[in-house]
């Protein structure tokens, strides 16, 4: 099989898993419609602007520790030792990388149209904002993966990835933040947007482009 | 004495940094004042850090391709003497702030402090104090060695940005951001008054000398501390 063949194979196999056991993912959605409920019964009704884009990535920020949190805890010993013989640790992350990316874009959708809901909807441009959430929840879960599959080696591991996370993902998150202004009619001059989307992208590769150096030293046991 | 005469070379500039630095003359702006004397300590403090982290890391590669354990302890202990001084480079930087940016004492200081440039070095310690509690997570010494290795690389890379290309976009007040006329804080030879750079040079090398020296000592006592267990190995 060729290295994309493989890739797709293992993708193919998490998302079939994921259709499984259902569990994991409807548990993500109820801690997403809850986190969102308790946000709509604290807040008043139509949170500000600002307010609202701030929330919205923080809540996007827990939502992708948990949707990513499992994908290598889920792992057990056994089965990557036959990952290990079947599969490069190159196509393993990437496959993981794509994964993730999948879920953490529906988790982003359902959040967006939950907060849409409950939070009424601050945004003058919605298909931009739209189109900036999808890329910020791909940037999120790059970051977030790459943490979970550290965090998996050690013991304690679903405290440690926030941890691990949280500094390593800031400047992404205050890029986006200020990025999605953008669909709030903030004016910009039109250089600063594509600094803002030259930066969030750059970041990205250079998450991409580490995790594949890395993740081979992390895989060997 | 062959190999303590960067150690004598450190105690001399410091001391050359510590008098020159409160007597000798400097530039009075407004503002400012006699607190630009604060340069010769504080930007001094982030240099060190910045150069104990890419020391770190250079040895977490180093680990990674060789294995050899003795990387890892020069990793670890780069690392914490870098938190320390990003520790204390941000206590004098908060002193600085206080009489600088604050000139009516109703500002919140919670609000001076989201700068661009305050973040980064935030993100900074943040990630060092995350590096330490996943060294601590683990109670394998390989595995410890390993992942937190890979961490430190990963980290260090993502923390390159934040604090070397975000804070050079956005308006801020600190010193090195485009709403101010320099282009690099520290470096840029048109920022600094000759007078002053006499002073500021000798004490970015005696501060990172002795930071060196801090460093070397740690690894001494770890060395000392593991010696049966690298002896086996």
């Amino acid at each position: 099989m060729t290295t994309a063949a493989k890739i797709l194979t293992l993708v193919k196999k998490d998302l079939l898993l994921e259709l499984r056991q259902q569990h994991n993912f409807y548990g993500v959605l109820l801690y997403i419609a809850s986190t969102i409920f308790v946000l709509y019964l604290s807040l008043p009704d139509s949170p500000e602007a600002n307010v609202w884009n701030s929330l919205f990535w923080v809540i996007q920020l827990f939502v992708c520790v948990n949707t990513v949190a499992k994908s290598f805890i889920q792992e057990n010993r056994g089965r990557m030792l036959y990952f290990y013989s079947i599969a490069s640790p190159i196509e393993f992350i990437v496959a993981k990388l794509i994964f993730n990316a999948i879920l953490m874009l529906l988790m982003s959708l359902v959040s967006l149209v939950l907060f849409f809901m409950f939070l009424s909807n601050p945004v003058s441009n919605t298909l931009l904002f739209f189109v900036i959430t999808l890329a910020g929840g791909l940037s999120i879960s790059l970051v977030f993966t790459v943490m979970s599959a550290i965090a998996a080696k050690a013991q304690q591991n679903a405290a440690l990835i926030a941890i691990l996370g949280f500094p390593v993902i800031l400047p992404l998150l205050l890029l986006l933040m200020r990025l999605s202004k953008l669909a709030f009619a903030e004016v910009f001059r039109e250089s600063a947007v594509w600094q803002l989307i030259g930066l969030i992208a750059g970041l990205d590769a250079l998450v991409i482009v580490l995790a594949i150096i890395l993740f081979p030293f992390l895989w060997k046991d | 004495m062959r190999k303590s005469w960067w150690k004598i070379l450190a105690l001399l500039l410091l001391i050359y940094t510590i008098t020159a630095g409160f007597l000798w003359e400097v530039p009075r702006l407004p503002i400012l004042n006699e607190t630009i004397r604060n340069l010769y300590f504080h930007v001094c403090m982030w240099f060190g850090m910045m150069i104990m982290f890419i020391i770190s890391f250079v040895y977490s590669i180093k680990y990674l391709a060789s294995n050899k354990y003795v990387h890892d302890i020069y990793a670890r202990s780069y690392a914490s003497v870098g938190t320390v001084l990003g520790i204390l480079g941000y206590a004098t930087g908060a002193m600085w702030v206080t009489v600088t940016w604050m000139p009516d004492q109703h500002q919140s200081l919670g609000a001076v402090l989201k700068e661009p440039k305050l973040i980064g070095a935030a993100i900074a310690l943040l990630i060092y104090a995350a590096y330490f509690v996943l060294r601590s997570s683990f109670t394998d010494m390989d595995k410890r060695a390993r992942v937190s290795a890979v961490y430190n690389i990963f980290a260090f890379v993502m923390l390159f940005p934040s604090i070397w290309i975000i804070p050079r976009l956005v308006g801020s007040l600190h010193p090195g951001s485009p709403g101010s006329d320099s282009g690099n804080p520290a470096l840029n030879k048109d920022d600094m008054d000759a007078t002053m750079r006499v002073v500021f040079y000798p004490a970015v090398i005696g501060w990172t000398l002795l930071s060196v020296w801090i460093a070397t000592l740690r690894i001494r006592i770890e060395l000392l501390k593991e010696k049966s267990l690298l002896d086996a190995a």
